[in-house]
């Protein structure tokens, strides 16, 4: 079966998101008023096989905690779509 | 006794860290390619060093895939069984990734690539790379990263703080630990440590490029003095 994963990965929520921050200071500069937080994190999505939904959440998750994120500094979820 | 320098591809700092080792300091020194499995010929008497450089790119982040890059597994396993290991810059990054050393470094808090001289105060003599230095001590050290804000959770400073593992941290001139002098933001001015069996060290700043006269500065000398005479008594 061929599945599609939709990956978030988020810096921590108690970690400094420098990026997010120059984009709150500069949302006026585009006349948007209001804006308190922004955070900026990756969308990663991954094309797979496997024999089921399980394996496929299986695999996703041990690239996720091994590779695509650091748990130290980021958060990850994501969800699995069958093709 | 022998030096072994990885290179992966995008590493920078691998001939400046063979020139000093070999060169400067008159050590047996050779290249280890990052696509050998084994550390053959290396045995826990001998040092193994993770150079700066762009290792991947810094794809995903910094370090992250080079940490599984083949001979990684070896590097994890001579480190495991008490080798000393030292990693500069892309090579702190890397052996954070690989969970030799606790923590990990983020984007610095400036967004900014910083590349020039800081300060770094010596905090302990009991790890190999301090030896030669007294606790207290300030060198001058050249800086050249965008991913150097190191961080770990408050259980883990405390841990790195009761083990005397902090190895510098970044001050001033007269060295004065403070904000100013924090230039990417890591949590406490730490810019390098070590593990709490003391064989796995890791630093930011720069010491291979600042070992001798003729580069104008040679506060980064002693560091590998120290290291190379506590691998030749490990021997």
């Amino acid at each position: 079966m061929k599945f599609i994963a939709h990956i978030n990965i988020m810096p921590k929520t108690e970690l400094l998101d420098p990026q997010g921050k120059v984009v709150v200071k500069n949302l006026p500069n585009l006349g948007i008023q209001g804006v308190s937080d922004v955070r900026i994190g990756k969308h990663v999505t991954i094309a797979l096989e496997a024999p089921s939904e399980q394996e496929a959440h299986d695999k996703v998750e041990l690239a996720c905690s091994k590779l695509l994120a650091n748990v130290i500094m980021e958060s990850y979820d994501f969800v699995i779509e069958a093709q | 006794m022998k030096f072994g320098v990885i290179v992966f591809p995008g590493s920078n700092c691998d001939d400046d860290m063979v020139h000093v080792l070999g060169t400067v300091l008159g050590q047996e020194t050779v290249k280890l390619w990052h696509k050998e499995e084994s550390l053959e010929g290396f045995t826990t008497d001998d040092c193994i060093i993770v150079p700066g450089g762009f290792s991947y790119g810094d794809y995903v982040r910094a370090g992250a895939v080079a940490r599984f890059s083949p001979i990684m597994k070896s590097v994890i396993d001579f480190a495991n069984r008490g080798g000393y290991v030292f990693g500069i810059c892309n090579g702190f990054q890397i052996l954070c990734e690989a969970h030799l050393l606790p923590g990990a470094l983020l984007r610095n808090r400036d967004q900014k690539f910083i590349a020039k001289n800081l300060f770094i105060r010596s905090e302990t003599d009991n790890a190999p790379t301090n030896r030669r230095l007294s606790p207290g001590q300030v060198l001058k050290i050249p800086v050249a990263h965008a991913e150097g804000r190191y961080y770990a959770d408050e259980e883990t400073i405390f841990q790195l703080n009761q083990n005397d593992q902090i190895l510098f941290r970044y001050c001033d001139g007269a060295g004065e630990v403070n904000l100013a002098s924090n230039h990417n933001g890591s949590v406490g001015n730490i810019a390098g440590i070590c593990n709490e069996a003391r064989n796995v060290f890791g630093m930011m700043p720069h010491p291979e490029r600042a070992s001798e006269m003729i580069l104008g500065n040679r506060d980064g000398y002693s560091i590998f003095q120290g290291l190379a005479e506590a691998v030749a008594e490990a021997g």
